[in-house]
């Protein structure tokens, strides 16, 4: 009764994972990728006064206008980019449906989209939902796993339609610099091919610059600019997200949207708006927390011996667990059994993650420091066993 | 060197190496600008803070509006010295409104702070009226809700 496209999309690999670990008790967790702060009370109580003041019907497809003025607002002071609020954003159900929304209105049944990996779990799923073809680019410890337009160049067929990236990314935390985007902004002018930039994790990152991809010369055009307010604000659960392009495109996703979700949540949207107007404070605060945070893990990964490069930007280490001999399957499995940490699978985020795992700092200081106690006492016992192995 | 002090108010336990990692500075560095900070009265001590009705023992306490008469010369620095001096006082404020000190006083039951006040508080010369406020119930104290909420249930053991 399945269509034959959802029956053989492969399931997520953290579903698997999710199984396993619900199965064990007392875990500490490195595995949830989500902020670990709860939303700002102001941003809050903005939800629950909209629900008393009877905001509880639909807003126009677009979403509300307050909101998207807002954004415009935001886009131009942030970044300098000029987006039109009338119809060159839309405020979608979190940054997800978004994607799910740029990706349904471009591809046409067979066309490619490049992706570099390990991504985020959704891309590859999401082209292919759409009828397309998820072309993925291997990057790794040796490019800062960002992806090279050297090594985008030689992938593009007639049949590519766009790039979709996500910097800063997840699951390595890797960011991308000025040059790099630039060198891949000429690409796509040179090919005509569309960029979808989802920068969600645009807030988060540390003694760097986001470089926001529209915002390069000539980029504009043919950006689709996904983002939301889960990470930066800490709003995962109210699914509230947006896309800013240019008005063809826009109109092109809102089609599919109003016949989808109609809008999105209007608590959400008023939260929303909150948070664009007062904060930028808590944004803040929250930042230079996981900042100190990132500190400690990466700087303790690599003295355990898992040695990870120093990711700038979201809320991950992507440390390379080689050195134990085992996979990353392997690894993750063996160490939520034996010391209850949860960390995950590097393949969860496509074949490329193979030899690493992601630990996600979104969690307490305490949580961190116990979790690093224990994977180092675990790195150690199969070292051990490793070197006897070769004696 | 702002933030060598955020992380300490936050957890006065933080050791230097932590803090170290934390801003991205040399150990060294970290512990010689705590030991002068302990030095020179900027770190004035470290405690912790106590939920006490969790050990069955709470403490009464109340917030008492001083009104006093200031002393030519010394305005109402001495009176509150005067005042702050007691071991009853936890906290003693100068304040603006329609009283001028704000005191936070505690005691081992209502009688011992109705003691100080009568007996100690009130007879001061300088002191014109107070009025005493017991405390009722402790929501939120120096930053921290003392309510212990369960973080674990919130979230999801792994999402992507």
């Amino acid at each position: 009764m399945i269509s034959q496209k959802v029956a053989t999309l492969p399931p997520s690999g953290i579903r698997k994972f999710f199984d396993l670990l619900s199965s064990v008790k007392d875990v500490i967790s490195l595995s949830i990728g989500e902020p670990d702060f709860v939303t700002p009370w102001h941003i809050r109580e903005s939800g629950i006064y909209s629900l008393e003041k009877g905001y509880t019907m639909y807003t126009s497809n677009s979403g509300m206008p307050e909101l998207r003025q807002e954004l415009a607002y935001y886009l131009e002071n942030h970044y300098g980019i000029s987006y039109n609020p009338e119809y060159e954003i839309l405020i979608t159900t979190g940054s997800s449906e978004a994607l799910d929304l740029a990706l349904r209105a471009i591809i046409n049944p067979g066309d490619e989209v490049i992706i570099p990996n390990p991504c985020y779990v959704a891309y590859p799923a999401d082209v292919i939902l759409a009828g397309g073809v998820p072309i993925l680019i291997p990057t790794n410890e040796g490019n800062n796993f960002v992806v090279k337009a050297n090594d985008i160049e030689p992938r593009i067929t007639k049949h590519t339609k766009a790039i979709l990236v996500g910097y800063p990314a997840n699951p390595t935390g890797a960011v991308i610099s000025k040059k790099e985007a630039e060198a891949i902004a000429e690409v796509a002018k040179k090919y005509d091919l569309l960029v979808i930039s989802d920068e969600i994790y645009a807030r988060l990152v540390y003694g760097v610059e986001h470089v926001c991809f529209p915002s390069l010369p000539g980029m504009k055009e043919r950006t689709i600019l996904i983002s939301g307010f889960s990470k930066a604000h800490a709003m995962t659960g109210w699914r509230i997200g947006y896309v800013a392009a240019e008005r063809y495109l826009i109109q092109a996703l809102t089609k599919i949207h109003q016949y989808t979700m109609l809008c999105a949540p209007t608590m959400a949207q008023m939260a929303a708006i909150e948070a664009l107007r007062n904060g930028e404070a808590e944004v803040e605060k929250m930042v230079q927390e996981y900042n100190r945070r990132r500190r400690i893990m990466v700087k303790r990964l690599n003295e355990i011996g898992l040695p990870c490069f120093e990711p700038k930007g979201a809320f991950y280490a992507f440390p390379s667990i080689k050195a134990t001999g085992m996979n990353s399957e392997e690894f993750a499995e063996k160490l939520l059994l034996e010391e209850r940490v949860a960390v995950v699978p590097g393949t969860a985020f496509g074949p490329y993650g193979e030899g690493f795992v992601r630990c996600c700092y979104a969690t307490s200081l305490s949580n961190i420091e116990e979790a690093l106690k224990r994977i180092d006492r675990f790195v150690r016992q199969h070292r051990l066993i490793t070197t006897q192995g070769v004696n | 060197m702002k933030e060598i002090f955020e992380i300490l108010e936050q957890n006065g336990r933080a050791t230097p190496e932590r803090i170290a990692t934390m801003v991205d500075k040399p150990v060294r560095e970290v512990e010689k600008i705590i030991k002068q900070a302990e030095k020179d009265g900027t770190i004035l001590k470290y405690k912790a803070v106590i939920d006490w009705s969790k050990l069955g023992e709470e403490d009464v306490w109340a917030l008492i509006e001083v009104r006093v008469a200031p002393q030519r010369g010394v305005g109402f620095d001495a009176i509150a010295e005067r005042i702050y001096q007691f071991p009853e006082v936890y906290s003693a404020y100068l304040v603006s409104g329609t009283y001028d000190l704000a005191i936070l006083v505690r005691g081992k039951n209502m009688q011992e702070i109705s003691t100080f006040v009568a007996e100690k508080l009130s007879p001061l010369e300088q002191v014109q009226s107070t009025v005493t406020h017991f405390l009722m119930k402790r929501y939120k104290e120096n930053g921290e809700i003392l309510k212990v909420v369960k973080e674990t249930n919130r979230r999801l053991p792994i999402t992507p």
